[in-house]
């Protein structure tokens, strides 16, 4: 594959992946006018009454006297400075919070996906040995309760039981209160003790998918032409499974797994209430509670933006895995 | 010409018996005597029934009010007062498990047909116009499926006030991409297919064509899509009432769970029965629509 072909293939994904962030943008800014009230009567509600002078100056202050397509142009505009707004509860840059909440919400899902995809992928891989073994009776099982249990739920449930039955594990927050904070291994221990719940509830629903998925496909994969071709050579059992038939069966596995990320992010705000983990799906429930739309807004317009980007490198990752894809 | 009517009679005689005429079953037959066999699914369609009797006919034999305190704050379940204990206020839980089933259900119900017909319809069109229409709905479709769902319905259920109704709408809003990248796929398979064709030669036109000759066929895939999205819409319905944004007057499933989230170690049991009944509610309809799987697209049945 030549080198232009990729380009211009990027170059259009780029320009696509800006047309959906665009779109979102004005989806935000629609919604915003289309709800009942504006934000300075919001404001006024949240401060407990404010005369109708400071609401008209307010107006003023924040454009609202002019016309919506005006709005909407100067509203563009701040966004493409990275400028989302001012939290009305705690009057602080939207970004600035975003900034201040992201490293809690990274270090959750991304340990939860790791987790799910790599013990999804192994137990999909060894239950695809054996059809009918039990593994994969147990494969099936977990994806029925994966499927079926409230995420939330299953989180409380595990509070309960860790809180009170058996107390080895911290239940809520990223770090005990004693905590100073700062680095060192000490925190580290500490943060990782409190990861091990969230984690594990979040990457339950995703492992018992992956796990389903990565059985299925290696199942399929296991029964194609260049297998049998691989074993007929002489291959050892290992070398086929893991060097031809795996890699081929990740494909499916990986593109959902990209896919997947906003609904990941969605489990993350129900996971984060549950166990008070200090990130972005807490700081969107919290804001869903005070009516600050600006940091609602600007929550769910970052979420977006990397749904998008990780859409993006899934599509890169797919080519890397699958030579066979070519920029088309 | 005359050799071919001087060929001699065929020997009848000479035939096998005549043969019983084949019965040639009807598919829907053959699919309804493949679910009933299926264990799973009849289990899953005994649950389902239970709970939707209990949600329809429950507070009807049994009238109370699921917000009355009706004994001592955090009674434990199996007490006198409260068969299922009371949760933090004293509310009886066994009530609220009666009357939450309502909203949670219909909340679910309803908001799944939302999604199915919206994704029914735009996933149809794109299919069988193809070209440019296919182009901007499959836009639209990457638009939603790009913005997290959970959070957007948080944001339109936050701007316009929580009622039963946004709350539905805005589930049907957000979950109709699945279904519609399915029947989109259905219609590009059977739009070109010869009785496809042999309809429009005789005539047809594009809506006949699209709901009474592509669409039966497409069916059996979007059946069981439709099942799965009833459980999904149900989760979601009860992921928001968890996070406060269910209809605050309506008592439903995910608002026992989340009013609840704080007391968790001094009342489990307000959080678990109703999170048992979202959960048995969810896998009965899960079951069903593997078995539906299984008896609408036998090819696809060996796992």
């Amino acid at each position: 594959m030549g080198m232009l072909p990729l380009l211009r293939h990027a170059a259009s994904r780029l320009l696509q992946a800006l047309g959906l962030v665009l779109a979102v943008v004005v989806l935000n800014f629609v919604l915003v006018h289309a709800a009942p009230g504006d934000p300075v009567e919001t404001i006024a509600g949240a401060s407990g009454g404010m005369s109708p002078e400071l609401m008209a100056q307010l107006r003023t202050q924040y454009g609202l006297d002019k016309s919506l397509p005006v709005q909407l142009a100067v509203y563009l505009g701040k966004v493409a400075q990275g400028d989302l707004g001012y939290s009305y509860f705690f009057n602080l840059p939207v970004t600035q919070m975003i900034g201040e909440r992201l490293p809690a919400t990274l270090l959750l899902v991304l340990s939860s996906v790791l987790l799910a995809f790599f013990a999804g992928t192994a137990l999909g891989v060894l239950s695809s040995r054996k059809p009918n073994g039990w593994l994969s009776q147990f494969i099936t099982v977990l994806s029925l309760v994966g499927f079926a249990a409230p995420v939330f739920w299953l989180g409380i449930m595990l509070v309960i039981l860790l809180a009170s039955v058996f107390p080895i594990l911290p239940v809520a927050g990223m770090r005990s209160i004693d905590s100073t904070g700062a680095g060192g291994f000490a925190d580290m221990l500490d943060v990782a003790q409190h990861l091990v719940l969230p984690t594990l509830t979040l990457s339950l629903v995703y492992l018992a998918q992956y796990s389903r998925l990565a059985r299925s496909s290696m199942l399929d994969v296991l029964g194609s032409d260049f297998i049998r071709t691989a074993r007929a050579k002489g291959l050892a059992d290992r070398v086929v499974l893991y060097k031809h038939a795996l890699r081929n069966a990740l494909l499916p596995v990986v593109t959902v797994l990209g896919l997947q990320f906003g609904n990941v992010l969605a489990g993350a705000i129900l996971v984060e209430t549950v166990f008070n983990w200090p990130g972005l799906g807490r700081l969107a429930f919290e804001s869903v509670l005070r009516r600050d739309y600006p940091t609602i807004l600007g929550v769910l317009l970052f979420s977006s933006i990397v749904v998008v980007v990780m859409n993006q490198l899934t599509d890169l990752c797919y080519r890397f895995i699958d030579p066979r894809i070519k920029a088309s | 010409m005359s050799k071919v009517i001087a060929m001699p009679p065929v020997a009848s005689a000479s035939q096998p018996a005549a043969r019983p005429p084949v019965r040639v079953e009807h598919p829907g037959m053959e699919a309804l005597r493949m679910f009933l066999r299926n264990p799973a699914a009849i289990a899953g369609m005994a649950m389902l029934l239970i709970v939707l009797a209990v949600a329809i006919a429950g507070p009807w034999v049994y009238p109370a009010d699921p917000f009355e305190i009706k004994a001592a704050p955090l009674t434990p379940p199996f007490s006198e007062d409260a068969w299922l204990g009371s949760d933090y206020l004293g509310r009886d839980v066994l009530t609220a498990l009666i009357y939450g089933g309502r909203a949670t259900l219909l909340v679910g119900a309803v908001a799944a047909l939302l999604s199915v017909l919206i994704g029914i319809t735009l996933g149809a069109f794109a299919g069988y116009y193809g070209g440019k229409i296919d182009a901007a709905l499959m836009k639209l479709t990457e638009f939603f499926q790009v913005l997290p769902a959970l959070l957007f319905a948080m944001v339109v259920v936050t701007l316009f006030s929580p009622t039963l109704v946004t709350v539905t709408l805005a589930i049907g809003i957000v979950s109709w991409t699945g279904t519609a990248r399915l029947t989109r796929a259905e219609f590009m398979k059977y739009r070109g297919l010869e009785f496809v064709r042999a309809e429009r030669a005789i005539g047809a036109g594009d809506a006949r064509i699209i709901w009474k000759v592509i669409l039966p066929n497409a069916l059996p895939p979007l059946v069981v899509s439709a099942t799965l999205a009833i459980g999904a819409a149900i989760l979601f319905e009860a992921g928001l009432s968890f996070l406060g944004l269910g209809d605050p007057n309506q008592m439903s499933w995910g608002l026992m769970i989340g009013s609840s989230r704080q007391y968790v170690l001094s009342c489990w049991w307000a959080v678990a029965f109703p999170g048992a009944a979202i959960f048995i509610t969810v896998l009965a309809v899960s079951l069903i629509g593997d078995g539906l799987n299984d008896a609408l697209n036998p090819k696809l049945r060996e796992r």
